[in-house]
């Protein structure tokens, strides 16, 4: 693209697509965090930071509001078509896709208010923290790659979304055994599965992410060749029978 | 309108009604055209896009052999309809033009009545035996054209008389009263207000089903609406041509990119 | 912004002005607006009193040509008196001893012939009366034996009196009339046998000698005009209608045809004269056409008003908007075509008027007419076209050269009225150049 102007003749056009854009990064910032205080929340069994939040996930769904606005302007006077069209309609699921991220995160901050009212079930409080927190580098990565069009890096984050889904599955095994061990815990249990499912569904919302910058950069969507996670979940398990 | 599109794009088979190979035109020392090859599909509307001076009209024009009366304009290299190439020497330009009509940029009617805009071309060329046959079509053209309903009492009214986007629906069926298979439209909306240009873009999505439709737009919405081929053409060179939908979302050609998105091209 | 708002109008002065005040610059400008606007006036002024004054002399001078005056005269028609006047050899002067006597007994039947001799008496009546008698007499044969009334031409001068171009002082000092005339001539429009009425001879009648200013009339004048417009146009028309279309639709543009456009631009700057000179060697040296001949005149002023035409034509067909050539090209009508059904129509308004007014600036051309011989006194009128084309004839502008030359003033007021006639067929060609103009015109 090395004779392609970048700047429109229209300028307030290029100051729209980048106004828009700006958002995107604000929501992400927010969902960010709103990711680590929640992981954090939960390993510390810290209720206020828990409560913060869940009332941060409010200023989250107001920018969605606003890009689906600002989206629907830009649109309606400036008819994008090819790249612009691209920015604006990956603008849109970026946007949708975080709004869900940050409603995950205050799901997650939710049950782990509820959780510091229980016994802590052996060290999967900060398994599943390193978890979100691989899952909120996945989103920072993303988000990087947004920014700087790198369809490379994209396509790493989609990659790195294996090793979420690993981690899901582990969780997943431990639960069943701490279960198992003992039936007092399955309250627990079943709020921290929740927990690592959420958390695994982040992940799948980051790889939506990184879909839609390649998307962007090359006007057409990833091949679906990454290798489908680890069957463990849908296998049955003779021990509970 | 749009569900049917879809389904069209899906079966593209329309055969191939003109095909361009290799054409350069000169205006003298000036290379307006140089090495455009394309094929064009009967029963589709295929637009040409690009900036001022690149050369869609110049080329639109080779297609009924228009630039013929520019003392200065050369062309060379061939094109066919229907596999005869029109710049044979045994082709008679007026017969071709019978074939291939045209629509302008600024309506332009005689300043004669309704009727006798529309029967003039059947005149000279013979089709109709009789005023019978000449008033059938009349009729005809003038509903190909989308404008019977509005002018059937009053077609001694002069034709200068319409609004805009009536005569430049007046000119239409005066193009189609020729049975012509190609039509050629040169900027047809450029001088209609946005209502007149619905109307006649309604028109041109019709026209497909009997005509090849070949269309030169400024604008890059008309070609987006209407089209269902287009080829962008930048100074002179025929850059990139292709399902319209394709090169709205993802052109294959930075200039293409650069041009429809709005950005200097 | 809110301390603008907030500081009194005062304050800004330096930058601030009022609209209701005038400043220099604007003065100054309105200033010379005005004085060209006087200008302008002055120049326009200068024009009408020009015009005015040329319409008030020709008009002062020539109006009275469309009167005459008429005496009225009782004659017997003696058969012997008849036959001996067709028997002798000059003919007229026996006819006029018959109208004289015959003037002259009436004169004294009415006691009007005190103090005047009658030969003197006889002498009001013009020289044109005997051929006005004879070709009576000759054209109703069954008259002759019976009685009649006669009004005949009274002499230039007595004319000139009732007109006031002449005056019983004027008359002491005049050869060709004197003061005893003009008493009689008094006398007699007050016994009513003396009157002045309109003068239709003035338009159909042919030119008269000296002698006869009052007998001189525009009749071959015109006819000869008309017959040359007539060759203008049915020769100038089609082939400047012809070279333009070709030169303007079907020439290719190049350095032949713009030095062919060149020439013709060249061609209407010629002066007329020289057009003459190439008519004499032409048409009359070399190909022998007769000189004075209306077809002669007609061919030179085809050729000199050729080139208006062709300019007229060229800008008329350029004005035809080149959508409608397009148009008629793009539903596959040929060239020939488009240009006849379609460009020549909508040009055919602006081709006329360029033609009106090329014929009008050729019925008022002179001198190339002098060169062919169209000067020459011309009696008799032609024949009715064709043949007529080539018999002797003049034209009205000649004709006025001719009369202005002659010494007697009755011919200055006849030459006057001519122009008169010359200049409402001017206006009549020009007003129906831009009747055809509004009527035809077309938006497209």
């Amino acid at each position: 693209m090395t004779d392609m102007q970048d700047q429109h003749i229209a300028s307030a056009y290029d100051r729209d697509l980048e106004a828009i854009q700006a958002l995107i990064m604000k929501m992400g910032g927010l969902v960010e965090d709103a990711i680590t205080n929640a992981a954090r929340a939960l390993e510390t069994r810290d209720d206020e930071m828990a409560e913060a939040v869940r009332r941060g996930d409010a200023a989250v769904d107001r920018l969605e509001e606003q890009i689906n606005e600002e989206v629907a302007r830009v649109i309606a006077l400036r008819a994008p078509t090819a790249r612009d069209l691209r920015v604006v309609l990956s603008v849109l699921k970026i946007s949708s896709n975080l709004e869900r991220i940050g409603d995950y995160a205050k799901n997650l901050a939710k049950r782990a208010s509820v959780l510091t009212q229980m016994q802590p079930v052996g060290d999967s409080a900060s398994t599943l923290r390193r978890m979100a927190q691989q899952v909120r580098a996945m989103l920072k990565d993303a988000l990087d790659a947004y920014v700087q069009r790198d369809e490379a890096l994209a396509l790493d984050v989609r990659d790195r979304d294996v090793e979420v889904d690993q981690m899901y599955n582990n969780i997943f095994r431990a639960f069943i055994t701490h279960m198992m061990e003992d039936p007092r815990n399955i309250t627990a249990c079943m709020h921290l599965h929740f927990i690592a499912k959420n958390t695994e569904r982040m992940g799948d919302h980051v790889t939506s992410i990184a879909d839609q910058v390649v998307y962007l950069t090359t006007g057409s969507m990833p091949d679906e060749s990454r290798q489908k996670k680890d069957r463990t979940p849908f296998e049955t398990h003779g021990a509970v029978r | 309108m749009n569900d049917m599109r879809i389904t069209e794009r899906a079966v593209d088979l329309s055969e191939t009604k003109i095909s361009a190979r290799n054409v350069q035109v000169f205006y003298g020392d000036t290379h307006a055209i140089k090495d455009v090859s394309v094929d064009i599909a009967d029963k589709t509307v295929t637009a040409f896009i690009g900036p001022s001076g690149c050369g869609k009209s110049t080329f639109l024009r080779c297609i009924n052999r228009m630039n013929d009366t520019i003392d200065t304009a050369r062309v060379t290299g061939d094109i066919l309809i229907d596999g005869e190439d029109i710049y044979d020497r045994r082709v008679d330009p007026v017969q071709l033009r019978a074939k291939v009509g045209m629509v302008f940029q600024k309506p332009n009617p005689f300043p004669k009545s309704i009727y006798d805009n529309v029967a003039y071309g059947p005149r000279i060329h013979g089709l109709a035996r009789n005023k019978v046959e000449l008033d059938e079509i009349v009729e005809r053209s003038l509903r190909r054209g989308a404008i019977w309903d509005e002018v059937k009492d009053r077609l001694d009214a002069p034709g200068t008389g319409l609004s805009g986007g009536q005569q430049q629906r007046l000119c239409i069926a005066r193009a189609v009263a020729t049975e012509p298979e190609i039509l050629l439209m040169d900027e047809p909306c450029s001088a209609l207000d946005p209502i007149a240009t619905a109307q006649v873009e309604e028109l041109i999505d019709e026209l497909r089903r009997n005509y090849s439709v070949v269309i030169v737009t400024h604008s890059m919405q008309q070609a987006a609406r209407v089209s269902q081929k287009t080829a962008f053409f930048h100074l002179g060179h025929l850059v990139e041509y292709g399902e319209t939908g394709q090169i709205f979302t993802t052109p294959r050609d930075p200039r293409t990119e650069s041009y429809i998105t709005g950005r200097i091209g | 912004m809110s301390d603008i708002a907030a500081s009194p109008p005062a304050a800004g002065e330096g930058r601030k002005t009022s609209l209701l005040r005038e400043t220099d610059r604007v003065r100054k400008r309105n200033a010379a607006e005005r004085r060209f606007e006087l200008y302008g006036m002055a120049a326009v002024g200068i024009g009408l009193l020009a015009l005015a004054f040329l319409l008030l002399s020709i008009l002062g001078n020539g109006l009275s040509s469309f009167r005459q005056t008429f005496v009225d005269v009782p004659v017997a028609l003696d058969p012997v008196a008849i036959e001996e006047a067709e028997a002798s050899v000059v003919k007229t002067s026996r006819y006029r001893d018959i109208i004289e006597g015959a003037f002259v007994s009436a004169l004294e039947a009415r006691g009007l012939l005190e103090g005047i001799d009658p030969e003197e008496a006889a002498g009001i009546i013009s020289e044109e009366a005997p051929a006005q008698f004879r070709d009576y007499v000759r054209a109703n044969p069954e008259a002759v034996g019976r009685p009649g009334e006669f009004t005949f031409l009274v002499n230039g001068r007595i004319d000139g009196f009732f007109k006031g171009r002449v005056t019983f002082e004027s008359a002491e000092l005049d050869g060709n009339v004197t003061p005893a005339q003009l008493r009689l001539a008094e006398r007699l429009a007050g016994a009513g046998l003396i009157d002045t009425r309109f003068n239709w001879a003035f338009f159909t009648a042919p030119d008269a000698s000296g002698q006869r200013p009052e007998a001189a009339g525009l009749g071959v004048a015109i006819l000869g005009s008309a017959y040359m417009m007539l060759v203008v146009l049915f020769l100038a028309l089609p082939i400047g209608v012809a070279a333009s279309i070709y030169l303007e639709e079907f020439a290719p543009r190049n350095r032949f045809t713009d030095i062919i456009e060149v020439n013709i631009s060249n061609l209407a700057a010629v002066p007329s004269i020289v057009f003459g000179i190439l008519g004499l060697a032409i048409f009359i040296n070399f190909a022998g056409l007769p000189q004075s001949a209306p077809i002669v005149g007609g061919l030179v002023l085809t050729l000199m008003t050729l080139p208006t035409i062709i300019i007229a034509t060229r800008s008329a067909l350029k004005a035809v908007p080149p959508s409608i050539r397009d148009a008629a090209l793009g539903v596959g009508a040929s060239k020939l075509q488009s240009v006849f059904h379609h460009v020549l129509p909508l040009a055919a308004p602006g081709i006329l008027t360029g033609t009106i007014l090329g014929l009008a600036q050729a019925l008022g051309e002179t001198a190339p007419l002098l060169l062919i011989g169209m000067v020459a006194f011309v009696g008799e009128y032609p024949d009715a076209p064709p043949e007529g084309l080539f018999d002797p004839a003049t034209a009205l502008p000649v004709q006025v050269y001719n009369w202005t030359q002659k010494a007697d003033p009755a011919f200055v007021e006849r030459a006057s009225g001519a122009i008169i006639v010359l200049l409402a067929f001017l206006v009549v060609m020009n007003a129906i150049a831009i009747l055809l103009r509004r009527r035809f015109e077309r938006r497209w």
